[in-house]
């Protein structure tokens, strides 16, 4: 029974998303049909200082970027790891402590790592 | 049965109306935040602001809104016309929801679930993809850019702002955001953990790509950034969502910090959310004084800030918290 009040919680949520959508979508249709719309090739063709755009936008780019979202991985993971730990660490005593500090410092030791790598330098 | 039907339909009107009557007050304070922002930064300016528009200047945000409603919506050749359409919609809805877990005053909030301090953190993380999928459909290069940055940024400093939470919730022992405010009747965390509130503030301008931090969209080099191809109604709702995110960072600092609807020194001749309303107002204002005072970060500058210093910092205060919290028995839930 208490599980089901617990999900019972989330319907509010629920309708509070599909209002949140809707709102979006009726103000963009809403616009759409208020507005004259008058399009043309140059109005539609991507931004570009005045030229044609030579190629696709969607190119290579920095392989920083992919580095940065693996690192936060890891410490999101990590975070995510720390919630019911912060939560619960009045029942779990002195070893829970213990326990986790033992982690963050595996952690830390990779963050080390990373740093004298060079994984978090931008030039 | 009629009688059960009748009492879940009358539950569901009761919630329905009240999500309406939040869904209204946020929408006003997101159009009267564009005035507040527009009127501090004139005064820092030593300049009038908007003032023709109704007494004050006080109708400019529905003449900015009936303007941009009555704009041609352009969408780009090269696009993704879906995707495209998608992504406003996605960032105001997110930043919108965000707000059914915070609680207004005692009782006073749309949904009280156990685990509203996640909920947030994971809406917060979600917010990334309106802006990514916005950069990519619109197959242009300036928006390419500007979403690639906001997305490094935001994951960047998404970690330092999870640690600073969880600093907090060792002090609070609850996930839940009515229990994270009463653990602050005594002491508001803004006392011992005042740096982890600098840390989530600054943390927190850089989540809402505001200035100083505003590479995504800086003028300069990238026009606009991620939104660049926008017009319309489906530019005003990027807008909006970026003000209505502001709004959600100071709401949550107010929660976690500055005790919530908690009346400071026992004024309490003004109701719970009066005194919730007053705190983001103030915090709001820090947004708005950091944009008129500070110059824009560089982007390795920002990144050094985020990984090198604050989550360092964000990690050594809150072991020490938890230390000390364990060495001296004043654990929450009775340690």
């Amino acid at each position: 029974m208490s599980s089901l009040n617990y999900l019972g919680e989330y319907l509010p949520i629920f309708v509070f998303l599909v209002i949140a959508l809707a709102f979006g979508v009726v103000a963009i249709a809403g616009s759409w049909l208020a507005a004259k719309q008058k399009p043309d090739a140059v109005k539609l063709a991507a931004y570009e200082c005045g030229f044609e755009a030579f190629d696709d936008a969607r190119r290579k780019f920095d392989v920083r970027f992919y580095l940065v979202s693996i690192l936060f991985i890891i410490f999101d993971l990590e975070v995510a790891f720390l919630f019911p730990w912060a939560i619960s660490l009045s029942k779990i005593g002195l070893y829970g402590f213990w326990s986790m500090m033992l982690f963050l410092a595996v952690l830390t030791v990779g963050f080390i790592y990373e740093w004298k790598k060079g994984a978090l330098e931008w030039e | 049965m009629a009688d059960l039907l009748a009492t879940y339909i009358g539950h569901f009107g009761v919630m329905f109306v009240g999500i309406l009557c939040v869904v209204v007050v946020l929408l006003l304070s997101m159009a009267y935040l564009t005035y507040y922002e527009r009127k501090v930064l004139a005064a820092a300016m030593l300049r009038k602001g908007p003032n023709v528009t109704g007494p004050f200047g006080l109708l400019q945000p529905m003449a900015d809104g009936l303007k941009l409603f009555l704009k041609e919506t352009i969408v780009p050749t090269g696009s993704n016309p879906v995707l495209f359409l998608l992504a406003p919609v996605l960032t105001f809805g997110l930043a919108l929801v965000g707000w059914s877990v915070i609680p207004f005053g005692p009782g006073l909030v749309i949904s009280n679930i156990n685990v509203g301090v996640l909920y947030l953190f994971a809406i917060s993380s979600l917010g990334v993809y309106g802006i990514i999928i916005a950069g990519w459909a619109s197959n242009s290069r300036y928006a390419f850019l500007g979403a690639m940055r906001s997305a490094a940024q935001m994951v960047s400093y998404e970690v330092s702002i999870g640690f600073v939470i969880v600093t907090v919730l060792l002090c609070a022992g609850s996930l839940n955001l009515s229990k994270v405010v009463e653990a602050q009747s005594h002491l508001w965390f803004c006392i011992p953990l005042f740096p982890m509130m600098i840390v989530f503030f600054v943390s927190g301008l850089a989540e809402t790509n505001r200035a100083p931090f505003d590479l995504v969209e800086s003028e300069s080099e990238l026009v606009a950034g991620y939104f660049v191809e926008y017009s319309a109604m489906a530019f005003a709702l990027f807008y909006l969502g970026e003000y209505m995110n502001m709004i959600l960072v100071s709401g949550m600092t107010t929660v976690l910090f500055l005790g919530g609807w908690l009346a400071p020194f026992g004024l309490t001749f003004l109701p719970a959310p009066i005194w919730f309303g007053l705190k983001i107002f103030v915090v709001l204002f820090g947004f708005l004084w950091a944009r008129a005072t500070l110059p824009r970060f560089r982007y390795d500058q920002l990144m050094r800030l985020g990984w090198k210093i604050f989550l360092p910092f964000s990690i050594v205060y809150m072991v020490a918290v938890a230390g000390f919290l364990v060495a001296t028995g004043n654990l929450p839930n009775g340690g």
